[in-house]
């Protein structure tokens, strides 16, 4: 790791501050990616300003909606029977990410701030039209992922938590990196206020809503629906894991692994 | 900078860079060195302890993370006399070979049975992902949790 200077946040608005007067300064939540990152020196912030102790940041809050704290992690979403008996399509996403020491320090906050192309939260977040609020402002899910590890949230702007409409019904399907468990594809089927809606990681640069899934699913929810639908590949991802075709390719199948869920 | 932290119930105050790691501050400053390094890019599992009671990856943690934190190493669930009912089923069962990963699988395994109420082999399996023997000695250490599940 290159050096950097820690810095321990007290509030969000002493987070926001320390962020502001640093040359190039990073926001650490659990830590699960950025670590990594710093030491396999891919970056070399100034500052890295630690939230993982901000109190505000933190719980649950199941209702009319599901509100994720932005630091609550992996683990305590996976194991919330509150969330389960809501949104179990949630708490099985939740309970697929890495390994059960990822999910123990991993954050919803993190992963959806860092938009990594193959993160599992971002395609529940686009698939049930998640509203991600931060020390701002609320924006809307499928506004939210931009491209490649770029989103909507401007320089410094802190994510608070995530909050989640409880759909009708919702399954989530993954095709996971043997190794790692991320996603090579993930696709979240789920009908929400009567409207079918497809969200996909893993396969492109960021998440987002398959329009020619949804339009094949807007008769019904059936796997037959989807038989012979093909989609583009253009600008999917192509790595050691699989070509962009494949990615392609396995987004219809992980789409009639969810729909058959929902069955 | 300066971090406090509770090591297998003792608590100790230390100066440290900014980007040491967790398990850097285990095994160089406090020479609890049961705690391994295998793979370096938290994939392995060879350095898992306990911080607050949760199975963690002490090469992707900062010190400044666990500034307060309670953490607990190989070394500190039980002794040579008296060996951890986990620690017990691995001996009986033969869960090591090289003993490399056993440190991190025997940390993971606690943590996986303290907090799964019905664990059957499946879900030992599923819960040990996270934890690589090179050994590839799986079936054994599979047994050693099932095992201690009913000891603990």
């Amino acid at each position: 790791m290159y050096q950097f200077n820690y810095r321990k946040a007290s509030s969000v608005e002493q987070a926001a501050d320390l962020r502001a007067n640093a040359d190039d300064g990073v926001y650490l939540a659990g830590g699960m990616t950025l670590i990594p990152t710093l030491k396999q020196r891919l970056a070399a912030p100034s500052d890295v300003i630690d939230v993982g102790g901000l109190d505000d940041l933190g719980g649950l809050d199941v209702g009319a909606t599901v509100r994720i704290g932005a630091l609550t992690t992996h683990a305590d979403v996976a194991a919330s029977s509150e969330v389960r008996n809501a949104l179990a399509a949630l708490s099985d996403l939740a309970e697929g990410i890495g390994d059960a020491h990822v999910r123990n320090r991993g954050t919803i906050g993190g992963s959806v701030a860092n938009s990594d192309p193959a993160a599992d939260y971002p395609a529940a977040v686009v698939a049930l039209g998640a509203t991600v609020h931060t020390n701002r402002r609320s924006i809307a899910g499928v506004d939210f992922f931009r491209d490649l590890f770029e989103t909507a949230l401007e320089e410094g702007e802190i994510i608070t938590s995530v909050e989640f409409p409880i759909p009708a019904r919702a399954a989530y399907a993954k095709f996971p990196n043997p190794a790692s468990r991320y996603a090579i594809v993930g696709v979240m089927v789920a009908e929400v206020d009567g409207t079918v809606c497809v969200g996909v990681t893993g396969a492109g640069p960021c998440a987002f809503r398959s329009a020619e899934l949804e339009a094949a699913l807007a008769g019904g929810l059936s796997v037959a629906a989807l038989d012979g639908v093909s989609i583009p590949s253009g600008n999917f991802n192509s790595d050691l894991h699989a070509s962009a075709e494949y990615r392609a390719h396995l987004v219809v199948v992980m789409a009639r692994r969810a729909v058959a869920q929902l069955a | 900078m300066e971090v406090t932290l509770s090591v297998n119930g003792t608590s100790h105050t230390l100066d440290v860079p900014d980007n040491a790691l967790l398990v850097e501050v285990l095994r160089e400053r406090l020479g609890l060195t049961g705690t391994h390094v295998g793979c370096d890019t938290s994939q392995c599992g060879a350095c898992v302890v306990h911080m607050d009671g949760r199975a963690v990856k002490s090469c992707t943690v900062l010190a400044g993370q666990a500034d307060g934190a309670d953490v607990t190493t190989i070394e500190g669930i039980g002794t040579a006399d008296e060996l951890h009912p986990m620690q017990e089923a691995f001996r009986e069962c033969h869960a090591l070979q090289c003993g490399f990963c056993t440190p991190g699988m025997i940390m993971a395994a606690i943590d996986l049975v303290q907090t799964n109420g019905n664990l059957d082999e499946q879900a030992v399996r599923d819960g040990l992902e996270g934890n690589l023997c090179r050994c590839t000695g799986y079936h054994n250490i599979v047994r050693a949790v099932l095992a201690a599940r009913d000891n603990m």
